[in-house]
């Protein structure tokens, strides 16, 4: 009988590590240099060599535009995105003990686009002042979590209680969001929304990633010094809590977590479904469900996946952009299905 | 010193489930909850390990509040086995028993020999050493409570706190896991629902109706007949075994057409 072995094998953690990366890189590389306008490799390399380290190659200003302020802002921005909604997935489906929840299906998504759209056409302020869309968003998403946990205490709290209770609430807000769109939105605005609650990078720039990146790294950072707390989550919170677990301060601090991540995810580039959904599971494959493991994995598959849906939202119809909502679901919904199909077998 | 009660209350929805209840166990011994449907054992269970806080009343562990001790440090001491508490997460037996040192280990530290150490004696001491990577959806019912005791083992607890462990078990694994139970040598607290396992394998029962404490004290002064009669509504003769051990009849009519036991 060989007994796995538990103490950290460094060696091997640094291989993966490493690899991770270099995968990582690879995707963002393939990002920047693919796209509607043909740029030479070696130019590439240049525009971003003179970006990142203030050098100083004879590129031209519009590829130099191109390829460092458009795609490869919009490359890290979908990876940070696809991480962090990876990572709330894989944190909701372990506090929940649901496989099937997500922000988005739990409808935080939804609340947070009803608070940026809120702040994008009412102009909705506190004091005078205008929020920021980035406020709008997190304030929506906390009101969502809020419904979500009074409508799920009120069914009884089961965990499959709390999915109907996401799906009411994402009605709702989606809801609250169409009547503030449909009555109060000019033509032109209404084109705008629509397109950024299917999800949008097109407008990313730097300053985005400079709120995105920071509470992505620190939300890692929390979920990463809750991972084997939980792990104990595994049978249920009565065995979280005998086994030491201060169950209701996690709940809190995660839900928080999570509910920050995906608002500021979802002011940046709109709502974008199903990946919390299925790299949780994806990942879970690759490493198993062990939360150490599995939710740096989370981080980087969540990541390589939005990145290369990006690619592909760019280039699967010439001359025009799909919105990423639309290709993260092509993938999603099937992956959906057969969650759903497996979740009606005996454990 | 042990766990105990005193005045120990707790409800929901408007109605008392443990009411008032002063109980103590005593160290290295096997006590029994026994009581009727709906009588306040799981409540109870889950006020000695604050899974529940009480509404008035105090629960001790040697002698010191347990409202006030931190809930890590609470863990390091006692340990619960659910009823059958089981998971849709791919997991494997270690992994099981792993959980276990949750109570032990800081956010940051990494899992040591010590870990190791009391995770391996632990599935030893239940019996399945050698089902250490064995998947735990693959697991037979007795099996799952024998790694649930195990990960409860792995806590390294003075006090092991069980809610009907041999509940949907067959016969020969009831017989095990209570004599697993027995063979621990810590202090064990747990509620069961069969009459005549109680008296085989606890030191001490308690008797609780309506979440009142009837009696307490050796199987043979509190498992009498005028107190099964009273409080399960079933007429007993109490003789001995085959054994010589104290043996609990159940006094009904079997025959078809006699109109039944009847509850009434």
């Amino acid at each position: 009988m060989s007994h796995a072995v538990h103490e950290p094998n460094w060696p091997a953690r640094i291989v993966i590590a490493l690899a991770a990366l270099i995968a990582l890189i690879l995707a963002v590389a393939l990002a920047v240099t693919i796209g509607e306008m043909r740029i030479p490799l070696r130019t590439a390399l240049e525009a971003l060599a003179n970006g990142l380290f203030a050098l100083d190659f004879p590129v031209g200003a519009i590829e130099q535009g191109v390829i460092f302020d458009y795609r490869l802002s919009r490359a890290l921005m979908a990876g940070l995105c696809g991480g962090a909604l990876a990572l709330s997935g894989a944190i909701l489906q372990a506090l929940l003990r649901n496989p099937l929840a997500e922000p988005y299906v739990l409808g935080i998504s939804a609340g947070a686009s009803t608070g940026a759209v809120a702040v994008l056409i009412l102009g909705v302020g506190i004091g005078g002042t205008t929020l920021t869309v980035s406020a709008g968003a997190f304030i929506g998403s906390c009101a969502a979590l809020a419904v979500v946990a009074m409508l799920a205490a009120g069914a009884g709290g089961a965990s499959d209680r709390v999915i109907l209770a996401g799906v009411a609430t994402s009605q709702i807000f989606n809801a609250a969001t169409a009547t503030i769109v449909t009555t109060l939105a000019s033509a032109e605005q209404a084109r705008g929304v629509m397109f950024w609650l299917l999800g949008n990078f097109g407008g990313v720039r730097w300053p985005d990633l400079w709120i995105a990146a920071p509470v992505a790294v620190l939300g890692f950072a929390i979920c990463m010094l809750h991972a084997k707390v939980l792990d104990a989550f595994a049978f249920g919170v009565d065995a979280a809590a005998s086994l030491g677990v201060a169950v209701t301060r996690v709940k809190v601090v995660l839900f928080a977590t999570t509910a920050v991540m995906t608002a500021v995810m979802v002011s940046i580039v709109g709502t974008v479904g199903f990946v919390g959904l299925i790299i949780p599971h994806a990942a879970r494959f690759l490493v198993g469900s062990g939360h150490a493991r599995l939710l740096p994995a989370c981080l980087v598959v969540g990541a390589i996946f939005m990145i290369l849906a990006d690619i592909l939202s760019r280039v699967l119809i010439p001359q025009q952009i799909l919105p990423i909502g639309v290709v993260t679901a092509l993938f999603g919904a099937p992956v959906f299905a057969i969650i759903l199909h497996r979740a009606r077998l005996p454990a | 010193m042990t766990l105990a009660t005193r005045e120990a209350r707790w409800g929901a929805a408007g109605r008392m489930i443990v009411d008032g209840v002063t109980l103590q166990a005593a160290p290295g011994r096997v006590l029994g909850l026994i009581g009727p449907n709906g009588s306040g054992k799981s409540s109870l269970l889950r006020l000695l390990c604050r899974l529940r806080n009480v509404a008035s009343g105090v629960v001790t562990l040697d002698g010191q509040d347990i409202a006030g001790v931190p809930r890590r440090r609470l863990a390091r001491r006692l340990a619960f086995v659910e009823q059958q508490a089981t998971t849709d997460i791919q997991l494997c037996v270690c992994d099981v028993v792993r959980l276990g040192r949750t109570p032990h280990r800081t956010a940051l530290a990494s899992w040591n020999g010590q870990d190791e150490a009391a995770v391996n004696q632990a599935l030893e001491r239940v019996g399945l050493a050698d089902r250490h990577d064995q998947p735990w959806h693959t697991l037979s019912g007795g099996e799952r409570q024998r790694v649930h005791i195990a990960r409860a083992l792995a806590q390294e607890p003075s006090e092991l706190i069980l809610d009907e462990p041999t509940n949907h078990l067959d016969i020969r694994h009831q017989l095990a896991i209570l004599g697993l139970v027995r063979r621990l040598g810590i202090t064990c607290i747990m509620a069961l629902h069969d009459l005549n396992l109680a008296a085989m394998f606890c030191d001490e029962i308690a008797l609780l109706h309506e979440g009142r404490l009837q009696a307490a004290g050796p199987p043979d002064t509190v498992l009498t007949p005028n107190a099964i009669q009273r409080i399960f509504g079933v007429s007993v003769a109490i003789g001995s075994g085959a054994s010589g051990r104290r043996h609990i009849e159940y006094l009904v009519e079997t025959e078809p057409g006699s109109g039944g036991a009847g509850i009434d």
